[in-house]
């Protein structure tokens, strides 16, 4: 997967949580994974079609999105509360919106489809469509996965590919 | 929450009523909390475009804050349906998706402004102040787009 299109994911990631979460989120790995995705906390998932498809997964630390929760709730929000997944979904949708606008912004035309709550089915069904790239970030308040899976449609590849002239 | 001095439209005492179009019940929460701390008062919610129409019809709205990305009906097609029928809609557009396509269709539907999410509530307030007194009936050629 080329760096350049996953850099703009973890920008925005960067920023949003910042913005959101008052506190910087540092890398703290990077790994592959071609299996089902396995749930760490509360995920959202968030689908976009266009020259470049695929979807995202933002994962958080129970206590990491319950802090955000209570951050735009503005009140303490218990981990359990249905509030907490709105919370993670609307995170996820600021997250990518950022990132799909900068990529938008360089050529790259694409369409965002609204957040759902990731389930057990689509953890399964997500890692055998495409190879993923998850991206572990830590924050103060827990830790944030990051599961970026995209793929060029063969449009967008002949418009790049080079021209043969005769 | 900051509290703001109370927003008004011109030569008018009274609280600003505002539709809030999102499909995230947590961002319709956030963007109400926002707006309570502008002194504004919410007139009504709807969860996608078409439920837009129909609310703005009903309690015709100072100003509404409308999401791009719902299911149903997009908010860039909402906007054009509802500057059609109210063309002194006020509507500033608030999404994450802030492209450059998405925001010059959002503004030649009838959009008066766009502001990207995680929204920045001074940058929100002065947004809405600067809309609520343009008085340009279509969309402003100087409307433009907040990032942070």
């Amino acid at each position: 997967m080329r760096m350049d299109l996953i850099q703009p994911f973890i920008g925005s990631l960067d920023a949003v949580l910042a913005e959101m979460m008052h506190a910087p989120a540092k890398i703290a790995d990077l790994e592959m994974e071609e299996d089902g995705y396995r749930r760490k906390g509360t995920a959202a998932v968030v689908s976009f079609k266009g020259q470049i498809e695929g979807r995202i997964i933002l994962d958080m630390d129970p206590a990491a999105a319950a802090y955000v929760a209570g951050l735009l709730a503005g009140a303490e929000v218990d981990p359990a509360e249905p509030i907490v997944s709105e919370a993670v979904c609307e995170l996820a949708n600021m997250v990518i919106g950022n990132a799909v606008t900068q990529l938008n912004d360089r050529g790259f035309q694409f369409k965002v489809l609204p957040p759902s709550v990731l389930t057990e089915e689509q953890c399964a069904r997500a890692g055998q469509d495409s190879e993923a790239t998850i991206l572990r970030f830590e924050t103060p308040q827990g830790i944030v996965h990051l599961n970026i899976a995209m793929h060029y449609l063969a449009r967008r590849n002949r418009e790049h590919s080079p021209v043969a002239v005769s | 929450m900051k509290q703001f001095e109370a927003l008004t439209r011109k030569g008018d005492t009274q609280p600003v009523r505002y539709l809030i179009v999102d499909d995230s019940v947590f961002a319709r929460k956030s963007l109400a909390r926002l707006i309570e701390s502008f002194g504004g008062e919410l007139a009504g919610e709807a969860s996608d475009g078409l439920s837009a129409i129909a609310e703005y019809a009903r309690i015709k709205p100072d100003l509404v804050l409308m999401d791009i990305t719902m299911p149903q009906m997009e908010g860039i097609e909402a906007v054009e349906r509802i500057v059609q029928e109210h063309p002194e809609a006020r509507i500033v557009m608030v999404s994450s998706v802030g492209y450059q396509d998405n925001i010059l269709a959002a503004l030649q539907k009838g959009a008066r402004h766009f502001v990207q999410k995680p929204v920045k509530p001074d940058a929100l307030y002065e947004i809405i102040r600067y809309v609520l007194n343009d008085d340009s009936v279509t969309a402003p050629a100087h409307a433009g787009r907040s990032s942070q």
